[in-house]
């Protein structure tokens, strides 16, 4: 069980996870002379101030294109990587620093799934191995109980006959199996928060939504939460409760499935939404069209980050960082615009 | 009433202990015809094998086999050509080529293969630890192994020699010592890539300790590089043997050995006895080439190639 | 009724490997007009790589055409010879290869590769008049010319491969062929890509064949679709039938899964089953293991193609003579 620290006041009973200003910096690495010549240094900040909080038994979605921090993010929440500032709390107990055992403890309740089916196995063990070891690490079974709870939970995923699978390799296995089998590796040790890192995103087509419907009936039997990352909103709009959208390190927009996609408020959102293809012929969508390339995120432009791609920028967006604010019920958008 | 999985469990843990003892017995021969199915690397590895082998096969039984006494001095003419009688023919103590060459390979396999042995134990786990652990402690290492690496082999193995003196265990240790830092950097280069992967990370989001994620994820997937280095090395450390022995670094005289034979043979050339020294030096060169032409095979066959 | 632009005719590709031979495209046919988008979706295994790759003979050893034809502007592009082909490709028909990462030369400057493109099929060109060439076709494809000096390293994904697109464009070639042009890129700079693609072929008059898995994509911007699954063409008609009326229960399923932001309570279906086996394919139709209507003769025969409506051709024998359909 993980040591009881003090209860934090401000969150609420019905919060699996809350995340306060998490910020992750990487340094940049630089060249010998660069090292003598100048004493600055540069970060890429790839997660710089996000604050949300996942609802036990929901599906939250952290939405956006690649290098805007979403991955990052997932990572830093089960602790798979150390923040740079800011606080996490998991069932109400901070875990922002904590120690390697309390670490390890932790991780039976938290676990990840990655995006690429084949690279997450270790090509040289086997399937019934990878897949029971988590039980090994924490002592929990061996043997015979080993084995008998991961066939257990490769039926459950739909890997059938599970004893056949026990003995393969990840290579003699297709990209929807291997995912399953990750599936079943999360799950085996019963955890009550996942983080889904694009888990069909390199998936073939047909068998997407396969995988999508298993991870909707694993919630319901194993009473998850999901925090579910993706770019592809078409998905991310199947399958959540509530989305934010990230930028750059930073949510721009927040709330319900269906407010954010009826009623986008934040630029950004809006370009993402419209430039979603739609599968009827000759769509003529109307495309809110965005300016230039997305910054680097070591060079962060001052004041609010996505001025430099809006079409609405005003002088006040040059100077002053717009905070994610309460707009209506459950929606939440960062704008210098909406403030009035 | 056990459940069936249970009963499916059960099974299942008799039947991989059965199978364990079979396997090693039924997987040579298929082994050997999957290899070939492998194209020319296949081929390589059997054909490279297959010298090595021979070689061993023919030094182990070598007191059955060679038709004098090696060491016999003056069981034919001195110095007479190949015949007949004597096919390799005699050095400038009568002594027969032939057995000589069949006896003379114990040293340099011994030598060979004890080096290889004490590579692998010092140069893996130095390799592993170091650049899992990275820091600090992986550059410093580092610049060890970089520089004994940067010294010409067999200088540094000769000034090992000297000052440990001879022996097959001591030519051994030198030329570990000389070789250690080819299986470091393999190594090392191995798992900087491997500790990026999204397995290794798997490893750790599931809380797996540092040494569980070296044994069971790291090393085995850096065994195929090990194996490529080793038979590599096994050729390089024959030559270098041969050539310590061939400047007179290596064992006593009473043994036969074909380094001895080498330097030897050098004398006698001036005189046109051109037998001493080839036909030992060739018995070194097909085994070197032998173990480099395994290692040419492994590397392809084990190296992943893209799929169509 | 004019020729069409380019015909493919019983186009069979075979990878012979030690494990086997694998018919990667099996006896495809299909027509392309002058300026018309076609789509050819599939999803990983289903041939429509090499099938691109072979409309430019680029197929990779040990893959070979083995048989059938392909007719380009009246050319047999398979029949001729080596500097032949090599004026053909660029000149006729270009390709946009999937990684805009590793298709450009790192040590080259952007210009530099224009400048050895338009130089190696004109050689009359001199080297300022290419650098112009250059710095116009980039700002057809909305990259400042500046850009005309830098080195790929210097540029975003998206913005190499709309590099990679002017590359293609750059001879004004008759068909380009791309394959799948967006996949590693987001889908804001996704849009734009297609929006320029489509644009520069109703400038400049030129097909544009491309190749996906996605299939919103090519449903909303291709004349026609061809869908694909293990080496087959089991579907070939004009998008707005494939979007209304689709026929092969493959295609089928490809649409219930695909999710559409602009349904409201969408209820996705996955198709049984997964991808085939090349090495193994079933007997009689290759689909029917995954088919939700599978009957007898669908696992004793393979199905050829049927035409069913104008232009509509489906690979199933739900649509066989003799059948309601």
């Amino acid at each position: 069980m993980l040591p009881i620290r003090r209860r934090e006041k401000n969150v609420s009973q019905n919060e699996i996870l809350k995340v306060d200003h998490l910020k992750k910096y990487f340094p940049v690495e630089k060249s010998f002379i660069e090292k003598m010549l100048t004493r600055t240094r540069h970060f890429v900040r790839a997660v710089d101030g996000v604050s949300f909080s996942v609802l036990k038994g929901e599906i939250f979605t952290l939405a956006g294109e690649s290098g805007c921090g979403k991955t990052t993010t997932g990572k830093l929440v089960v602790r798979l990587i150390p923040p740079t500032g800011g606080k996490i709390f998991f069932d109400n107990v901070e875990i922002t620093t904590l120690d390697h055992e309390a670490l390890r403890m932790l991780k039976r309740k938290m676990q990840i799934i990655f995006q690429d089916p084949y690279a997450s196995f270790n090509p040289r063990m086997k399937i019934g191995e990878a897949v029971g070891h988590p039980l090994e690490i924490h002592n929990i079974a061996k043997g015979l109980e080993k084995r008998k709870r991961v066939l257990e939970i490769l039926e459950r995923v739909g890997i059938t006959p599970a004893e056949k699978f026990l003995d393969l390799y990840p290579h003699q296995m297709s990209g929807g199996q291997r995912q399953r089998a990750a599936m079943a590796r999360a799950l085996i040790l019963q955890p009550e928060f996942v983080v889904a890192d694009e888990p069909v995103s390199m998936i073939d087509v047909s068998l997407r939504t396969a995988i999508i419907d298993l991870m909707l009936n694993l919630r319901k039997d194993f009473e998850l939460t999901y925090l579910f990352i993706t770019h592809d909103l078409a998905i991310a709009k199947y399958i959540s409760d509530r989305i934010a959208i990230m930028y750059l390190g930073k949510i721009v927009e927040l709330g319900d499935k269906e407010t954010i996609f009826s009623n986008p408020l934040h630029p950004y959102t809006q370009a993402l939404l419209s430039a979603i293809p739609v599968p009827v012929p000759e769509r003529i969508r109307k495309k809110t069209e965005l300016i230039g390339e997305v910054p680097s995120a070591v060079n962060i432009p001052s004041g609010c980050r996505f001025r430099t791609r809006c079409r609405c920028a005003r002088k006040t967006c040059k100077e002053k960082e717009p905070e994610l604010i309460l707009v209506s019920p459950n929606h939440y958008v960062a704008c210098n615009l909406t403030e009035n | 009433m056990p459940t069936l999985t249970q009963e499916y469990a059960c099974r299942g843990i008799k039947m991989q202990k059965l199978k364990i003892k079979k396997s090693m017995l039924s997987h040579l021969l298929p082994g050997l015809a999957s290899l070939a199915k492998r194209g020319l690397a296949g081929w390589l590895v059997i054909l490279g094998a297959g010298l090595v082998i021979a070689v061993i096969v023919i030094t182990v039984l070598s007191p059955v086999l060679s038709p004098y006494n090696p060491s016999g001095l003056n069981v034919g003419p001195r110095l007479s050509p190949p015949s007949f009688q004597f096919p390799f023919g005699t050095d400038d103590l009568g002594r027969d080529m032939l057995s000589r060459v069949i006896s003379g390979g114990g040293i340099m396999l011994q030598v060979a293969i004890l080096s290889v042995i004490v590579c692998v134990i010092i140069g893996v786990p130095l390799g592993l630890f170091s650049s899992y652990t990275g820091g600090v402690i992986d550059r410093f290492i580092s610049l060890i192994m970089d520089s004994v690496y940067a010294f010409p082999g067999l200088i540094l193995a000769i000034a090992l020699t000297v000052v440990l003196g001879r022996g097959v265990i001591n030519m051994a240790i030198s030329i570990a010592v000389v070789y250690v830092p080819s299986y470091f950097r393999i190594i090392r280069s191995q798992v900087l890539s491997i500790k990026e992967t999204p397995y290794v990370e798997a490893a750790n989001a599931a809380g797996a300790k540092k040494r569980t994620v070296l044994s069971r994820y790291i090393l085995p997937n850096t065994i195929p590089s090990i194996a490529v280095v080793a038979t590599v090395n096994f050729a390089d450390a024959i030559l270098t043997a041969a050539g310590l022995t061939f400047i007179g670094m290596g064992v006593s005289v009473e043994i036969p050995d074909w380094g001895w034979d080498l330097t030897n043979g050098r004398n006698l050339l001036p005189s046109g006895a051109w037998w001493v020294i080839t036909f030992p030096g060739l018995m070194i060169i097909l085994l070197a080439l032998g173990f480099t032409l395994m290692g040419e095979g492994l590397s392809e066959l084990l190296n992943p190639r893209l799929e169509q | 009724m004019e020729r069409p632009l380019m015909t493919v005719d019983a186009l069979t590709v075979e990878y012979w490997t030690r494990k086997g031979k694998i018919r990667a495209v099996d006896n495809l046919s299909f027509s392309l007009e002058k300026a018309e988008t076609l789509g050819i979706v599939g999803e990983s295994g289903s041939g429509k790589s090499t099938l691109g790759l072979s409309l430019i003979d680029l197929v990779p050893f040990p893959g070979r055409v083995t048989k059938g034809n392909i007719i380009l502007k009246g050319k047999e592009v398979l029949k001729l010879q080596k500097d032949n082909l090599r004026n053909l490709r660029g000149k006729e028909i270009c390709y946009v290869f999937q990684d805009p990462m590793t298709s450009l030369n790192p040590v080259k400057k952007i210009g530099a590769h224009f400048v050895e493109l338009i130089r190696t099929h004109e050689p009359q060109v001199t080297k300022q008049e290419a650098l112009k060439r250059a710095e116009k076709l980039l700002r057809d494809v909305g990259i400042r010319s500046e850009r005309v000096s830098d080195y790929p390293h210097q540029l975003s994904g998206g913005m190499r491969q709309r590099v990679m697109i002017a590359l293609a464009i750059a001879l004004k070639p008759s068909v380009v062929v791309a394959d799948e042009p967006t996949t590693a890129l987001d889908v804001i700079v996704q849009a734009k890509i297609l929006d320029l693609l489509n644009a520069l072929r109703d400038a400049y008059g030129m097909a544009l064949i491309l190749i996906t898995h996605d299939l919103s994509i090519v449903l909303q911007r291709s004349d026609r679709i061809i869908v694909m699954y293990a080496g087959h063409m089991v579907e070939y008609a004009p998008s707005i039938e494939i979007y209304s009326n689709p026929k092969h229960p493959y295609t089928q399923g490809l649409l219930n899964s695909i999710p559409n932001i602009e349904l409201a309570n969408q209820k996705l279906e996955a198709i049984s089953g997964s991808p085939p086996d090349l090495l193994n394919l079933p007997k009689g139709c290759r689909f029917w293991p995954r088919c939700y209507c599978a009957f007898e003769r669908c696992r004793r025969e393979a199905p050829p193609l049927i035409k069913s409506g104008t232009e509509h051709f489906t690979r199933c024998f739900l649509y066989a003579e003799g059948r309601k359909t």
